[in-house]
């Protein structure tokens, strides 16, 4: 008896040395140096592997990582080069995590979105510190789940639009987050389609050919800090609800059909604590209703605020608004939405009681505007002496200029530093 | 080379004359003030010259085509003199047109410049501040040019400041209500070319387009803006630019001076 | 010696100057008169070429006026109602008559000391009374040198002991052989000084006589009467 109870004993330490052992190697942290192709050596990677890339320059594409847990971690220096070849690299397997690699060069295509950075169906993974030069699409998310994309660098090649991807695209997706990324030169810089609960922080978008960021049908969103500066037609946001966009930096986003930020049908949204500045239109709003436009600040925009009479129940309160040349525009008398407490560079009212509320409402719009939405050609008399005659006289016997539209309680300064 | 230097001696006098007078005094302390109130109000240079594009064209027209009527009207005994003397008409012309045309240039460019300088901010927006300038010059010229050929069309002097006024009243207002009126007729019709041309024919509209391109961008580059913008931009929109205003100022000045020449005193 | 033939000119409806015909000879001052509107300011414009005739000539000292400026060198003029620019000193507005003439040192300054002008030198033109603009004037007609002088209303404004130094510089200078025409409605005044009579009406000179003609013809003491007598015996 005494025996087997010493075999059972020591069966049981053994068991646990196994099993400890077990834990630690060799599914724990394998670091494996690649050598030769990049391919070959994912193909091997059990999960948990780390595999390093050296430096050097690794021409190779549609390169498919389908185990769990791997890390492809790039040395200073590691290349992979597309060669102009479809991907580059797809992943189809969860906890991922892809750092410090400069990937470039995918294929261009009409029918096929060609990215440098492929996640389909992937969850928990982690894109950091990445060059990503000359793709079609930089890193393009999809159906995909519980990841971080941050620090990278993303640079298209700035071809035509047509065949252009975006920086970072995310469809069908959720609680992702993208951070601190700088995308230039793509099509739109960041792309959300169908998306959920997506976070995005602290990215500079610049230069890009149409957005800076586009939101289409997604919802629970944060967008903060972010920098949106010399895209061809600035952010838009569409058909989404819930969208939070807070301390952006909205600028230089000039041209025939450019915007800080275009709103078509949001709801319930928060637009706070943003500049914009010398945007040819800096917020455009088209049937979006419930959204709370506050804190911001507007300053010498060609239109800081465009908004649709079918915009309702919106709220603008403690912005300022700054020498812009049309602080509001729209295109209906009828408006639904509330002005109040905003500053106005352009108030000519006074404040006795001296509670720092201008004792005049102030009417934002000016006849102007409205003569230019009807016929943009008009434009072309701005800053003329019969324009400001007309303005003067609309303002003193108000005709044409919506009746509801007015701020009762102007701020007599600025509210934003 | 004698009628050159006729020309030069009979310049000299005449701005000795005018930069004496209190009203190159009042013109010269307006700018300065105005330009320093904005600094002191507004800040950066960028908002200021914003701010003093609509001073130029409201101010300078009006003051070239008013002051420069009377002006010669006021010049016109010691016109007589200085006929009878050996100088030629066409050299006293060019005279009474530099004795007003440099004072009022030199006080606009001046009173403008130097708040410029006392609030540290010339070297950083001399581009600006110098197109503002040759716009504000060219103006300058233009209205006065304008103001020597009321004042050589009619003799009475009430008749002619009341033209003066008119003519500016028609550049100023009238003639961009007019360019609006045919905008809101025609409204069917592809209006961007023609109204193109409409405001290159009025100098203070081309004036205020040229500003424009060039202090406001943002606004000009919405959806119609930017064929304006494509157009005044471009290198031959501003060569387009130059010519219309030579064009203002040698019409006005080129029937004047035959009138000047032709005309008993 | 000035030639005027057939001098024609009309302001729109008005004919002023009707086919005039003069010679006025050196060595003499010769006064121009007649009622008002009846051309005289438009001849003496004519001849200063600040009025355009329509047609017919002039001709001053040989030289067919027809534009150039280089003629009236020859002239000195004293208007009316002289303004010279406001602001100017006294000595700048003589200054720039003298740099527009380039005439250099043989300046005639005989009527500035007499007038004592020094004391105006820097004063500005614009604080100057009438007396002394017409002195400065009259300064500047004779500080060239001018083989032809034109004088009008020379002594409107001028005080007794100035204008009896001017009519003393203008005999002075008639005796050296200038060309004088002049222009007053003081008859006494031409009585004095002028040892002709042009008498325009209607656009024509209606009559040219020496004074000594004048007064003989008609039996009158004084211009004044003489003048009148004639031109009732005319009508």
């Amino acid at each position: 008896m005494k025996k087997s109870i010493k075999k059972i004993l020591l069966l049981v330490v053994l068991l646990l040395v196994v099993a400890v052992s077990l834990a630690a190697s060799p599914y724990g942290e394998r670091e494996i140096r690649v050598d030769g192709s990049i391919a070959a050596a994912v193909e091997q990677a059990s999960p948990g592997d780390i595999l390093i890339i050296p430096e050097g320059v690794y021409r190779e594409s549609g390169i498919t990582l389908k185990t769990n847990r791997i890390t492809l971690r790039g040395e200073p220096g590691a290349v992979i080069d597309g060669e102009g070849n479809g991907h580059i690299l797809i992943i189809k397997a969860d906890s991922v995590h892809i750092e410090g690699l400069t990937v470039r060069n995918t294929g261009l295509s009409h029918v096929r979105d060609y990215s440098a950075i492929r996640l389909e169906g992937a969850a928990h993974f982690r894109v950091n510190n990445n060059r990503l030069e000359n793709n079609m699409f930089g890193i393009y998310v999809s159906r995909s789940a519980q990841g971080e994309v941050t620090g990278n660098r993303i640079a298209g090649g700035g071809a035509r639009e047509s065949n252009s991807g975006n920086g970072v695209h995310i469809f069908d997706s959720q609680k992702v987050k993208v951070s601190e990324n700088h995308i230039s030169l793509h099509r739109d810089g960041i792309y959300l389609e169908f998306a959920t609960s997506v976070e995005i922080t602290q990215n500079v978008a610049i230069d890009n050919m149409r957005y800076g960021l586009h939101y289409m049908f997604s919802r629970d969103s944060v967008y903060s800090g972010n920098e949106f500066r010399r895209n061809n037609a600035g952010v838009a946001v569409m058909y989404s609800r819930d969208v939070v966009m807070n301390d952006n930096i909205f600028a230089d986003n000039l041209g025939p059909a450019s915007y800080g930020i275009l709103m078509k049908e949001i709801s319930g949204s928060e637009v706070a604590g943003n500049r914009f500045e010398n945007n040819t239109i800096a917020l455009y709003s088209e049937g979006s209703s419930r959204v709370r436009i506050e804190n911001n600040s507007f300053k010498q925009n060609g239109w800081a605020v465009k908004i649709w009479a079918n915009s309702t129940d919106n709220v603008f309160s403690g912005n300022a608004f700054i020498d812009n040349t049309f602080d509001v525009a729209t295109n209906s008398r009828q408006h639904y939405n509330t002005f109040a407490g905003n500053y106005w560079s352009n108030y000519d009212g006074y404040d006795l009681a001296g509670d720092g509320i201008g004792d005049v409402p102030h009417r934002p719009v000016r006849l102007y505007s409205i003569i230019v939405e009807r016929n943009p050609v008009s434009l072309i008399l701005h800053r003329s002496l019969f324009i400001d005659v007309l303005d003067l006289a609309e303002r003193v016997m108000p005709a044409l200029t919506p009746e509801t539209l007015v701020d009762e309680k102007p701020l007599m300064k600025s509210p934003l530093p | 080379m004698k009628m050159n230097t006729n020309t030069l001696k009979l310049i000299k006098y005449q701005l000795r004359d005018v930069m004496r007078s209190r009203w190159v005094l009042f013109y010269l302390a307006f700018f300065i003030l105005i330009t320093d109130a904005l600094f002191r109000f507004g800040g950066s240079g960028d908002r200021v010259i914003l701010s003093l594009m609509n001073v130029v064209l409201l101010v300078i027209p009006l003051v070239s085509i008013m002051l420069g009527t009377m002006y010669l009207y006021n010049s016109r005994e010691y016109t007589e003199l200085m006929l009878s003397q050996p100088v030629k008409r066409i050299q006293m012309f060019a005279a009474l047109f530099s004795g007003l045309v440099l004072p009022l240039a030199a006080t606009v460019s001046v009173g403008i410049a130097l708040p410029f300088i006392w609030n540290g901010v010339l070297l950083s927006h001399i581009g600006a501040l110098g197109y503002l300038l040759a716009t504000a010059v060219a103006l300058t010229i233009i209205f006065s040019a304008l103001a020597f050929a009321i004042g050589l069309l009619t003799e009475d002097k009430i008749k002619g400041l009341g033209l003066a006024v008119v003519l500016w009243l028609f550049f100023a207002v009238i003639y961009d209500g007019l360019i609006l009126l045919v905008i809101y007729m025609f409204s069917h019709y592809p209006l961007q070319q023609p109204v193109l041309i409409m405001s290159m024919l009025n100098p203070l509209d081309l004036a205020r387009i040229a500003l424009l391109i060039q202090f406001e961008a943002s606004t000009l580059m919405g959806f119609t803006g930017a064929v304006f913008q494509r157009f005044f931009g471009s290198m031959s929109g501003q060569i387009a630019i130059v010519l219309v205003m030579v064009a203002w100022i040698s019409i006005p000045l080129g029937w004047g001076a035959r009138r000047f020449i032709r005309k008993d005193f | 010696m000035i030639t005027i033939t057939q001098l024609e000119k009309r302001f729109g409806r008005l004919h002023v100057l009707r086919g005039l015909d003069l010679e006025i000879r050196p060595n003499q001052v010769t006064a121009v008169l007649g009622p008002n509107g009846a051309g005289k300011t438009t001849l003496i414009k004519s001849l200063l070429g600040l009025v355009k005739a329509d047609s017919g000539s002039i001709t001053i000292a040989g030289q067919k006026i027809n534009g150039d400026a280089s003629y009236r060198s020859k002239i000195g003029y004293m208007p009316q109602n002289a303004r010279y620019p406001d602001n100017l000193s006294v000595e700048e507005i003589i200054e720039m008559v003298k740099d527009v003439r380039g005439t250099g040192d043989e300046t005639d300054e005989e009527l500035f000391h007499a007038f004592n002008l020094k004391t105006e030198m820097h004063k500005k033109f614009k604080t100057l009374s009438g007396g002394n603009r017409q002195k400065v004037s009259a300064v500047l007609a004779f500080l060239f040198r001018p083989d032809i002088i034109f004088l009008d209303e020379p002594s409107a404004g001028l005080d007794p002991v100035s204008s009896s130094c001017l009519k003393d510089k203008i005999a002075r200078e008639k005796e050296a052989g200038k060309t004088i025409i002049l222009t007053s409605h003081i008859m006494s005044e031409i009585q004095e000084l002028a040892d002709k009579v042009v008498y325009i009406l209607d656009g024509v000179i209606h009559f040219e006589m020496t004074v000594n003609q004048l007064l003989e013809t008609t039996g009158e003491r004084t211009l004044e009467r003489a003048i009148a007598r004639k031109m009732k015996g005319a009508a």
